[in-house]
């Protein structure tokens, strides 16, 4: 009986082996060998599945020209070094780390292989194989701040933030930006959920946000449950990452939608004419390659359940930021304490930005920690 | 109604035919469900049980993710043999982790390894000093331990949090949520093998497993206080008519499996994140406890049940790297291992009987 079952396992153990020999001989020689590494399954919404839709976007571009290999659902730790590790040794050319976690495991790796390039989003730390990437998400709340104050009848904006980072404020302040711009009367309240995403703590905090009289609500969290809050009670959101309007039709304004397509288009393409490089933006701030709306890495979805006036406002917002006619952060700038933070004439550079550890005029509360 | 009733004898047979039954129910789903989602089956298990082994890097690999898996599991199991319900070893590691975290980056510039072994140390007493509150508050009190234990552990996670936040943030990380790094004398490296190098993530600390395995052996075999710890187990009220203190061993196996637990992490850690972050485990406290059970609360097994989910999960990353598989799908194969291993093993010890109940 043992010996039996001996034979049938190691028969099945030689046939595994002889088809994996198989596959693995037949591969093309003229693809490139793209990797991915993903922070969670990626859904259908929110920053992974944003990053889900650019390399789907690569395969309709490249088609047989790349073989993609991804993998998901990767912890910010040993086991990143590991998975991107084995992503370079099965030969893939360029590998993109999709999370600001991957930052040091990318590092790490990348020193063990200096033929491979990497692609590190979100972070700001580079080497000769590591570049940076990363989206101006900041535009898009500006927007948001315009059709708030446009729509805000009580004059209260909810705003849910994940934590206390530069990334999250400076989305805030050019929320404060946008909507000061037309409504000098609102504010904004912040309520940290401590996550970048848990749709339970984001629909209590939408659930507080509504209790305390805000109806607009605007979040820098991943999961569309505070929309869907807001389309139970009767207000209004915006999306994040991905267009969310299918979890809340009649409530989602519009959507910032992080488009990485283009980006790693680029990038690959740079590769095979062999003229990838680092870029050149300093090292103080996060994403060498920092993209907004001008080079479509941040789109903006339909403008929906706003009127026309409010929506040829939007527009004219958009055009104005694609443009260059706006500068979000130009002064003058006084922190909601009063504070001046620069004079007229002066405006704040993308340093600054990475910097920002203060709320500005049209933020109630202050920044914990 | 299901009752279990324990087997008077367990046969050779079965045994052997245990073990075999469940393996071959796990492979015959797992090819189902692989072939019926329409990918190719017999590369799928390839792939998630043998590719692990199929480089000797790769190998180092399993050893590595098995590591913590290990260390956490020995503690365990001593705190499972005597009936103490630990579910907290993850918050134990968390803590051990983080008071040897801190105290390595109060010293910013040393080279000398010794510091690592102060580490280590200091990791033991921080899961310690975090296992003792369940114990202090079940002998004391009779609290269920495994409420305060697993509750303990979301405490920790959200310390961690606000210490990597606050205090202990690198003032040039950009608000990012992460400690300086640790300087060299708290980094357990990488081992090179001459000539060949780095194989994969081999580290030091993998080392730690060699020595804890015989001497736990020995200590729960050969030694009084394992026995007694066997004995409380087994039958409270024997222990107690022999005059053992009862919670003079709940404690103290609560102590060292949180200062097993706390171990770990520092190995984990130093060996391969080296500062401290918002997460620092993975789960490896919660799955530690499978492995425990899956080792039958024994130091070998629990070496090989390490090694068995380790490479299962290395597994489930080539097979999404090679051929695609989402982690779901592999997921659910690990579960439907696990099951039918655990089920197998409950069927060998226990007789199952259907009754009805009696109104």
């Amino acid at each position: 009986m043992i010996k039996f079952c001996m034979r049938i396992f190691s028969l099945v153990a030689l046939s595994a082996s002889v088809l994996f020999l198989l596959i693995n001989s037949t591969f093309a020689g003229n693809q490139t060998k793209v990797g991915f590494v993903y922070l969670t399954t990626p859904g259908d919404h929110g920053w992974t599945y944003a990053h889900e839709l650019g390399k789907q976007m690569v395969e309709k571009r490249f088609g047989d020209d790349v073989k993609i290999s991804v993998v998901e659902n990767v912890p910010e730790g040993p086991d990143a070094t590991r998975v991107i590790r084995e992503l370079a040794k099965q030969g893939n050319e360029i590998i993109f780390t999709t999370s600001f976690g991957y930052m040091e495991p990318t590092l790490k790796v990348a020193k063990e292989f200096p033929n491979v390039k990497f692609e590190h989003i979100t972070g700001y730390k580079r080497s000769k194989n590591v570049a940076t990437g990363n989206i101006r998400f900041y535009e898009g709340r500006y927007i948001q701040g315009v059709v708030a104050g446009l729509m805000t009848k009580t004059n209260k904006i909810g705003y849910i933030g994940a934590y206390p980072i530069a990334e999250v404020i400076m989305g805030i302040n050019a929320f404060a930006q946008g909507l000061r711009s037309v409504n000098k009367d609102a504010s904004i309240s912040v309520i940290w959920a401590n996550t970048w995403y848990d749709p339970v703590k984001e629909a209590d905090a939408a659930k507080v946000h509504i209790a305390e009289g805000a109806d607009i609500l605007a979040q820098h969290t991943d999961s569309p449950a505070m929309l869907q809050i807001a389309e139970k009670k009767g207000a209004l959101g915006f999306g994040q990452s991905t267009d969310m309007s299918a979890f809340a039709p009649k409530a989602q304004l519009f959507a910032s939608i992080n488009n990485w397509g283009p980006y790693y288009i680029r990038k690959i393409e740079e590769l095979k004419s062999g003229k990838w490089n680092t870029g050149d933006g300093p090292d103080h701030w996060a994403g060498n390659d920092w993209g907004g709306l001008k080079a479509d890495m941040l789109i903006i979805s339909k403008f929906q359940n706003m009127p026309s006036g409010v929506a040829q406002k939007a527009q004219e917002a958009l055009d104005s930021l694609k443009s260059g006619k706006i500068n979000i952060f130009a002064g003058p700038l006084v922190d909601n304490t009063g504070k001046e933070i620069i004079p007229s004439g002066k405006s704040l550079d993308d340093g600054a930005l990475w910097g920002m550890n203060y709320y500005l005029k049209g933020v109630n509360g202050k920044i914990p920690g | 109604m299901i009752t279990f009733t324990p087997r008077d004898k367990v046969s050779k047979n079965w045994t052997i035919m245990g073990p075999a039954l469940s393996i071959f129910f796990t492979v015959f789903f797992g090819l189902l469900i692989f072939a019926l989602l329409g990918y190719d089956p017999l590369e799928t298990l390839y792939q998630i049980f043998i590719s692990p082994f199929s480089r000797i890097d790769r190998i180092s690999d399993v050893f590595v993710k098995a590591c913590p898996l290990i260390i956490i599991g020995i503690g365990l199991m001593l705190c499972f043999r005597a009936n103490v319900w630990n579910i907290g070893a993850e918050g134990q590691f968390i803590m051990g982790t983080l008071l040897a975290g801190s105290f390595a980056l109060l010293f910013p510039n040393v080279e000398n390894k010794l510091l690592i072994f102060i580490m280590i140390f200091i990791g033991f007493v921080g899961g310690a000093l975090w296992a003792f509150i369940p114990a202090i508050l079940k002998t004391k009190l009779n609290v269920n331990e495994i409420l305060v234990s697993l509750m303990l552990v979301y405490v920790a996670m959200l310390f961690i949090d606000f210490i990597v936040r606050g205090p202990l943030r690198d003032p040039m990380s950009f608000g990012f949520p992460l400690s300086k790094p640790y300087s060299d004398g708290a980094l357990i490296n990488k081992i090179t093998f001459p000539g060949i190098g780095y194989l994969g993530q081999l580290h030091y600390g993998v080392l730690f497993i060699v020595l804890l395995i015989p001497f736990s052996w020995l200590f729960v075999n050969k030694t009084l206080s394992g026995f007694k710890i066997n004995v409380l187990g087994a039958a409270p009220k024997a222990a107690r008519f022999a005059g053992f203190k009862q919670n003079a061993i709940t404690i103290t196996v609560l102590l060292i499996s949180g200062g097993l637990a706390g171990v770990a992490g520092v190995i984990e850690v130093s060996a391969n994140i080296g500062q401290l972050q918002p997460e620092v485990s993975f789960g490896y406290g919660f799955t530690a406890i499978i492995v425990a059970f899956l080792g039958r609360l024994n130091p070998v097994g629990i070496l090989f049940a390490g090694i068995i989910i380790a490479t299962v999960k290395l597994g489930a990353d080539n097979a999404q790297m090679s051929m695609g598989i989402p982690k779901v799908v592999t997921g659910l194969f690990e579960g439907i291992l696990l099951f039918f291993l655990l089920t197998g093993e409950t069927l060998q010890k226990y007789k199952i009987k259907w009754s009805k109940v009696k109104k």
